[in-house]
């Protein structure tokens, strides 16, 4: 379903709840959605369409559909994963309280992700803040060490991605985890090189020696885009790679993958605020980070929403954030330096030479 | 102090007229907006009546740089190259017309358009002129494509230097300019299109349209503009910023700073009182990278704070004509104005405020070089960008401490610093948050080295292989 149709279908499924709410509150029914603090359009249409769609919405007693392999008949209930969010190194919870209902391509419930608020934003953002230091300083060497252990452990996870990623409508899943893992490996690589490529010994007019390096830009705002692994690889990986810590959004609609990815990437030494996942509303969410005065930088890649992509980009001049536009590269073409060089700048330094 | 005889530069060198035009496709035209007057801030004379763009001229302008996008982005590259080599050794042959000019519209010392602005100018073409048929080897493809119209809008502090910077790479990559000179200083620009005429450069290729900060805003906003490039405040950086979401421009901003300037206590303390002078009187201040925040460690505040007052009671401030002039002008007297109220508000924050005895012209905008000393970092002259001659000093005590903050500013264009321990340099330079670091130097530039800030100081680069990139499709 296109995201219009969606809302056009929301509506009335929103009134439709509303109406129904209004006895349940009296009776003090629990309700999924917890209404958002900070703005009356917090989660929108879209997600009160989940919402409706879900089975819970239809009141309780409803079995969930999604296929269990060992489901009650199979004679073990299976031990299902909460997916919270990733911030700083741990999985909590949205402060908020919200979860939203993430369905599989076929309409099955998956699961109830955490739909992250403004302050789970900004907790991560200081988080990021937090790790940069550490990272940007890590050497080289030992940067790209550690993404190509996050390719490692994606490796070693490789049908349980298939599998998620499966539920989640991408086709040839299995070709999908490969590609997120050479990309991986692909970048690790580029750790100690990009300095060579993007860097210049500059000859200057004058007894002074001068040389110009890339360094990472800071906290970068990330905007993933509806791929759930490998477009979300190819973001983030490129921004970490040079030493920036960053936030990431999810792809709404299909988050749970980048949760298992935060798991592959809690267990690959990678320092804890490198990189915090938010799962919940792009349009929610996004201008939040696009406004923040400690982010340096955004990508607005996954931004499908116009109107939400000049709002950021718009928020984004407060603080001269770097701003990449949304754009919807093909994934498996080589990536070229364009976004590591997106978020990097060039300093220069002098000094004079004699004896 | 010595007794200098005055030695003043001869203005015939220059022919001003009373009235100047647009340069649009190759020929001086009428602008349909009201003109406006230029004055020499030395003396408050008006030079000449300016025309002023409007909506109607630029779009004029933006349409002639269109047209001529075609042939100029097909001539191959090594043709492109020879147009600016003539433009390079023109500028050479006319560089004293040039800096006379310069210093009577701007009011910078005669000595500093002489020996920094026209030789860097020149250099700058050159260099760029060498790229035009190499960009295969940039390490930005095989054969990188141009953007197509360049909007550019520059400021008044070096405004030949910033032209050269805005359209040398620009025409280099094969793009077509529409610029605009400052409102105060739009003399040389003007200047420069008679250049255009001399090396026979195809109309079109650079149209130079002057007024105010609207003109710009028609520039910067125009939809048929494919690239803006602006060098100016933060202030002004952050509208355009705003201004181009959801367009497909590309954009580069090399705006404000607040730089930091760390002295530590093994430095060369002669070279860095005058790397400390060097770094923010150098064009009354008016520099974007300017060393407006002295950092000296502690110990030795007290013996470095007494020769860097000594070393200003020899500034010699006055005539921007005359050769010995180390201290010009204020470029205008809505400058003189901020420059006055934030030194006022220093003052009233507490901070110690100390200048040379030193007599100021009584015609012109003039300010004397100042210094506060007992500087919090809360204090506004430590934190906004005065662009005027005035420093802050600040003490730190350890490296740690000094880098803290020398990076606690919003801004991140330069920082100095200076000490005769290698490894504490480049300890140093490694944690300053700032696109150029000078290590005992300060305030050098040149067309081979990349330029530009970190953080609200902006993003792009100019000079160098990496301001390339600025220009092309990439």
């Amino acid at each position: 379903m296109s995201k219009t149709e969606r809302d056009a279908a929301g509506a009335p499924a929103a009134k439709a709840r509303k109406a129904r709410t209004g006895k349940a509150q009296a009776a003090k029914e629990p309700v999924v959605e917890i209404p958002a603090e900070e703005t009356p359009v917090a989660g929108g249409p879209v997600a009160a369409a989940l919402v409706a769609e879900s089975p819970l919405a239809q009141g309780p007693g409803v079995p969930a559909v999604r296929e269990e392999a060992d489901g009650p008949q199979g004679g073990r209930l299976a031990v299902r994963k909460t997916y919270k969010l990733y911030i700083g190194g741990a999985f909590p919870r949205s402060e908020s309280g919200r979860s939203y209902v993430v369905t599989s391509s076929t309409g099955g419930f998956l699961a109830n992700a955490s739909k992250a608020s403004r302050k789970d934003a900004r907790d991560a953002v200081s988080a990021a803040r937090k790790a940069f230091a550490g990272w940007s300083g890590a050497t080289p060497y030992n940067r790209g060490q550690i993404l190509y252990r996050i390719a490692e452990m994606l490796e070693s996870r490789r049908a349980q991605f298939a599998a998620e990623l499966a539920e989640a409508g991408t086709g040839r899943a299995g070709e999908a985890v490969d590609a997120a893992i050479d990309r991986l490996v692909w970048y690790a690589g580029w750790s100690d090189k990009i300095a060579a490529v993007a860097g210049s010994a500059n000859p200057v007019a004058g007894p002074y020696f001068n040389i110009s390096a890339p360094e990472p830009t800071g906290v970068v705002a990330v905007v993933a885009p509806d791929d759930p692994l490998l477009g979300l690889v190819s973001v983030v990986a490129p921004v970490i790679v040079t030493g920036n810590t960053c936030v990431v959004i999810a792809s709404e609609r299909a988050p749970l993958p980048s949760i298992t990815l935060a798991e592959v990437l809690a267990t690959s030494d990678l320092p804890g605020g490198v990189v915090n996942i938010l799962t919940g509303s792009v349009k929610e969410v996004a201008p939040w980070l696009a406004a923040h005065m400690d982010v340096n930088a955004i990508d607005l890649t996954g931004v499908a929403d116009e109107d939400v992509a000049v709002a950021c980009e718009q928020a984004a001049a407060e603080n001269l954030k770097r701003v990449l536009r949304p754009s919807a590269p093909d994934w498996s073409a080589d990536p070229g330096t364009r976004r590591m060089t997106a978020f990097l700048e060039t300093k220069t330094v002098w000094h004079p030479t004699g004896v | 102090m010595f007794e200098y005889a005055p030695a003043p530069e001869s203005r015939d060198v220059v022919d001003i007229k009373p009235s100047y035009g647009l340069f649009i496709d190759g020929e001086f035209a009428d602008g349909t907006g009201t003109p406006f007057k230029t004055v020499n801030p030395a003396t408050e004379e008006v030079l000449a009546e300016v025309a002023t763009a409007s909506q109607a001229d630029v779009d004029r302008a933006v349409r002639a740089a269109r047209k001529a996008f075609g042939a100029w982005s097909a001539l191959p590259g090594s043709e492109r190259a020879k147009y600016l080599f003539r433009i390079a050794r023109i500028i050479q042959e006319r560089s004293r017309e040039l800096a006379v000019l310069e210093t009577l519209d701007n009011g910078k010392p005669i000595r500093e358009s002489r020996d920094v602005d026209l030789p860097l100018v020149a250099a700058h073409f050159f260099y760029y002129a060498g790229w035009a048929d190499k960009l295969g080897y940039a390490g930005y493809g095989p054969a990188p494509r141009p953007l197509g119209v360049a909007g550019q809008v520059i400021p008044w502090n070096f405004p030949l230097l910033m032209l050269a910077w805005k359209i040398a790479p620009a025409l280099a990559c094969g793009n077509t300019v529409v610029l605009k000179p400052a409102e105060t200083t739009p003399l040389t620009a003007l200047l420069f299109a008679e250049i255009c005429r001399q090396a026979e450069l195809p109309p079109g290729v650079v149209n130079i349209v002057t007024g105010a900060g609207e003109t710009g805003a028609a520039v910067v906003n125009h939809p048929d503009v494919n690239k803006v490039a602006f060098t100016g405040s933060t202030e002004v950086g952050r509208i355009i910023a705003r201004s181009v979401a959801g367009s497909a421009k590309k954009v580069t901003l090399e705006l404000g700073g607040k730089a930091a300037n760390i002295i530590f206590e093994d430095a060369a303390i002669d070279q860095a009182v005058e790397g400390i002078v060097n770094g923010i009187f150098f064009n009354q201040g008016h520099v974007c990278c300017a060393g407006s925040r002295l950092l000296v460690q502690e110990s030795i505040a007290g013996d470095l704070m007494e020769s860097l007052k000594r070393r200003l009671s020899m500034l010699r401030l006055g005539d921007p004509m005359d050769k010995n002039t180390d201290i010009g002008a204020i470029n205008s007297a809505e400058q003189l104005a901020r420059v006055r109220e934030l030194s006022d508000i220093g003052e009233a924050e507490g901070a110690e405020r100390w200048s040379p005895a030193c007599a100021l012209p009584e015609r012109g905008f003039w300010f004397p070089p100042t210094i506060f000393s007992g500087v919090a970092q809360s204090h506004r002259i430590a934190r906004d960008e005065v662009f005027g001659p005035v420093l802050a000093v600040l003490t730190f005590r350890t490296p740690a401490e000094a880098v803290e903050k020398a990076n606690n500013t919003a801004y991140g264009l330069s920082a100095g610093v200076w000490t005769e321990k290698g490894s504490r340099i480049l300890w140093t330079a490694d944690r300053l948050r700032a696109g150029v670091v000078w290590a005992n130097t300060f305030n050098k530039f040149d067309p081979a080295s990349p330029f530009g800030g970190f953080k609200e100081s902006g993003y792009g680069r100019e000079g160098g292989r990496h301001g390339l990139e600025a220009y092309l499709d990439v």
